[in-house]
């Protein structure tokens, strides 16, 4: 149905566009997550743009929406410190030890951090990955502060002049505020030792509008520079993390892509706008 | 019910309006604005429809479910339209048709885990990667150890790294045996350690096996399969879909998957101790048609409890989830109390402040007042007020009663100006505040009278502003009316005034 009537657009050269084109379009922007607001907007806005297509201008509108900071890393010239945060079950722990790998691959000397010192068992998978991909782990005590962790971390990398240490954290709810205020302190402690160059926030692609307040929460109490998106493979299509880069201006970095450690790489915005769309 | 739970199931965290609070006050500014006006046209409910439906959209809805809603929604509320009355009626005519709507889609009444006639019976969980399996599976073991059961817990997630780990920890703080013959991190096979898992249940004589399994993508068909197949291997008597509640549209591409997939006979929420707005619930109960049996509402073991989807609608719409409320003031009052209040009213008695004061005791027994407050009716619009609720305001009206005297407590229209005075002094508040109190009481004492005589009110006709009877004020900026006293005239006097009202 979509297709038949974008075909039709097409054959017709697409300059007058039916409404049904645009309500259809719309469609498919609100289950993709964007939210009812986002879509609306990018709809009305679409529509005075004039581009071969209601497709093509939607999507030129779209790109419009994504932040204007990097979408790459920054990372410091001694050792970049990288903190992983966000709510429970999103993937933070995998994208760690991806990330690890990924920079481990590239020739530079990676260390992880276990910081989820909550969670059942969370220190003894991440030290599995640790095996698996050929990087050392920093861990303490199951249920023991996850700042004295950090910390040894940090120091750990300073001495042996590590590149890359990456420092992982347990799952919290945004709206728990005592959680929050315990991830103000691993990030305090940390950079009594070293500059953090990265705050990475893993957002989980099936999540909806919550998304939203997980970024706003999470930005507010530990200065978010970047947003890990995960679960791409699935059906969802993780427009959320556009209405995050829109109201919020927090560029997406990374995309996950599957439970091995292979499967993530760098934000691709033209790859991603499209398949919000497909 | 409150004993089937039991007290570690902590129905207070799940009975926070935190799920459904932002849908709720939408959905009150949308009525509030159909209530005010006299006559209702077409136009109108293509108005509150719309708005609805952003609503809706916002609460992570799916799409298709929005759009069924809003559609039968608007054909019901043009149907009946003009058979309405003009009047205030009518808004509210239309409330019902949406609260009736969605009590449809959450579904009827609550449905228990099927118990298996010959024991063990078999639960089997199945989700999304991160939903939360592994926690809610040593939730429900524990859920059923304290109901005297002997849950054994299997551990076939040998996917993700040190699942299995994971599972022993939890089964190891809640007391209960875990089946891990294999070690996980991709080794073993999921469907033989489900099997054993279920033979060493039955020889072990365990009531009940809850077998966690991987995580895995709606659109991954080979572990997709690999679920079925520990499905026809243990033929599980329930199959729970575990879920987000933070999930977004792709609630139903996953629910359907799974469904089509390995299919379920309930559905568990995690995370609603999260703000999201929960529309995965609606979502997902209207597509798969499938109950929503259980919600988890915390990182700790005992955060967890039955879904009520009846008192889920309620919540959505304003009107308060009364039951919930109405339990939890069961297990904090003294039946000893309560009994005697109700005979009291029941003989036609007077309401005193010596029962007043006992309230106020419970009360504080049964906790933070802005989470109680929140499940009563209209709480949507009054969320501000709730929110600013002063828990302090309890202690002062406990001291203002306590330092009346007991004939004063017994007959508070004894209360002249010295004893107020006095009152006053003793509890070391100003005249005007223990005036406050007593017109306050007074006022709720006419009330009981109202009510024994014309029977409880109707709920939904309840208006938004509804002050509560027995309650002390809710204060700061609050828009809580005092009922309005129609008399012809008042008199100075605080004692002679309660007299006469309290005559009238």
């Amino acid at each position: 149905m979509a297709l038949f009537t974008k075909l039709i657009t097409r054959i017709k050269g697409g300059t007058e566009s039916a409404s049904s084109d645009w309500s259809e379009l719309e469609a498919e922007l609100l289950q993709a997550d964007l939210g009812p607001a986002l879509a609306s907007e990018c709809i009305e806005q679409a529509k005075k743009i004039k581009g071969a297509t209601p497709e093509e201008s939607l999507l030129q509108f779209l790109s419009s929406k994504l932040s204007s900071k990097s979408h790459e890393m920054s990372l410091s010239s001694s050792t970049s410190t990288i903190l992983v945060v966000g709510v429970n079950g999103t993937g933070k722990t995998t994208s760690v030890a991806k990330l690890a790998r990924f920079y481990k691959s590239s020739g530079r000397s990676v260390l992880m951090a276990a910081g989820d010192t909550f969670r059942a068992a969370a220190v003894d998978q991440l030290k599995t990955w640790g095996e698996r991909i050929d990087v050392p782990v920093i861990s303490g005590q199951e249920n023991g502060d996850p700042a004295s962790v950090a910390f040894d971390a940090a120091k750990n990398a300073q001495e042996n002049n590590v590149e890359i240490l990456i420092i992982d954290t347990a799952g919290r709810l945004h709206n728990k505020s005592d959680l929050m205020s315990e991830l103000t302190k691993v990030k305090r402690v940390v950079e009594k030792t070293l500059p953090i160059s990265e705050v990475l926030l893993v957002i989980d692609a099936t999540t909806g509008q919550n998304g939203l307040a997980q970024a706003k929460m999470f930005s507010s109490t530990v200065d978010v520079t970047g947003v890990v998106l995960t679960k791409m493979d699935g059906s969802t299509k993780g427009g959320v993390a556009l209405a995050i880069e829109a109201e919020l201006g927090i560029p997406i970095k990374w995309v996950g892509t599957g439970e091995s450690e292979s499967d993530f790489s760098p934000f691709d915005p033209g790859a991603y706008l499209k398949s919000l769309l497909a | 019910m409150a004993a089937i739970i039991g007290p570690q199931i902590s129905t207070l965290k799940y009975s926070a309006p935190i799920m459904f609070e932002s849908l709720a006050s939408r959905f009150s500014g949308a009525f509030s604005s159909l209530r005010a006006k006299g006559k209702i046209s077409t136009g109108d409910i293509e108005t509150v429809c719309s708005e609805i439906r952003t609503a809706l959209l916002d609460s992570d809805v799916a799409l298709q479910v929005v759009d069924k809603f809003i559609q039968d929604v608007k054909q019901k509320s043009l149907e009946a339209l003009p058979g309405m009355q003009s009047g205030s009626n009518q808004a509210n005519a239309i409330f019902e048709i949406v609260n009736k709507e969605l009590v449809e889609i959450l579904g009827g009444a609550t449905r228990r885990i099927r118990m298996a006639k010959n024991p063990p019976t078999v639960i089997m969980l199945a989700g999304l990667q991160g939903a939360g399996k592994t926690t809610l599976a040593g939730k429900l073991a524990k859920f059923y150890a304290d109901q005297g059961d002997t849950p054994l817990l299997v551990a076939s997630d040998l996917q993700r790294p040190n699942a299995v780990t994971q599972l022993q920890v939890v089964g190891e703080s809640i007391n209960v045996p875990v089946f891990a013959p294999e070690p996980g991190n991709g080794v073993g096979d999921p469907v033989q350690v489900a099997k054993a898992g279920v033979e060493f249940a039955k020889a072990k004589l365990h009531s009940i096996v809850i077998v966690d399994t991987a995580g895995r993508l709606g659109v991954d068909q080979e572990l997709m399969n690999q679920a079925t197949n520990i499905r026809d291997g243990i033929n599980p008597n329930e199959i729970l879909f575990v879920v987000d509640s933070m999930i977004g549209q792709d609630a139903v591409p996953t629910a359907q998957a799974f469904l089509e997939g390995v299919g379920f006979d309930g559905v568990v929420l995690t995370k609603l101790d999260g703000d999201a707005r929960g529309g995965a619930a609606l979502s997902i109960a209207s597509i798969t048609k499938r109950p929503i049996m259980f919600a988890s509402t915390g990182e700790k073991m005992h955060d967890f409890d039955i879904f009520y989807p009846e008192r889920m609608a309620s919540r959505i719409l304003g009107l308060g989830d009364v039951a919930t409320l109405a339990e939890q003031a069961k297990k904090a009052f003294d039946p000893n109390s309560s009994a005697k209040l109700e005979a009291k009213f029941a003989s036609g008695e007077d309401f005193t402040l010596e029962d007043f004061l006992e309230q106020l005791q419970a009360m504080s027994k049964m906790g933070n007042m802005t989470k109680l407050l929140g499940m009563l009716p209209g709480a949507g619009a009054m969320k501000k007020q709730i929110d600013n609720f002063d828990e302090g305001e309890i202690v002062r009206s406990r001291s203002i009663v306590e330092s009346m005297t007991p004939i004063e407590r017994a007959n508070p229209k004894v209360l002249n100006g010295s004893r107020r005075a006095r009152i006053a002094i003793g509890c070391g508040r100003k005249v005007s505040d223990v005036n406050n109190l007593v017109d306050r009481f007074t006022a709720a004492q006419k009330m009981m009278k109202q009510v024994r005589s014309s029977g409880m009110p109707a709920m939904p006709n309840m208006p938004a502003n509804l002050s509560m009877p027995n309650l002390p004020t809710v204060s700061k900026g609050s828009t809580v009316k005092k009922a309005p006293t129609k008399k012809k005239s008042k008199s100075g006097n605080p004692a002679k005034r309660a007299l006469e009202e309290g005559l009238s």
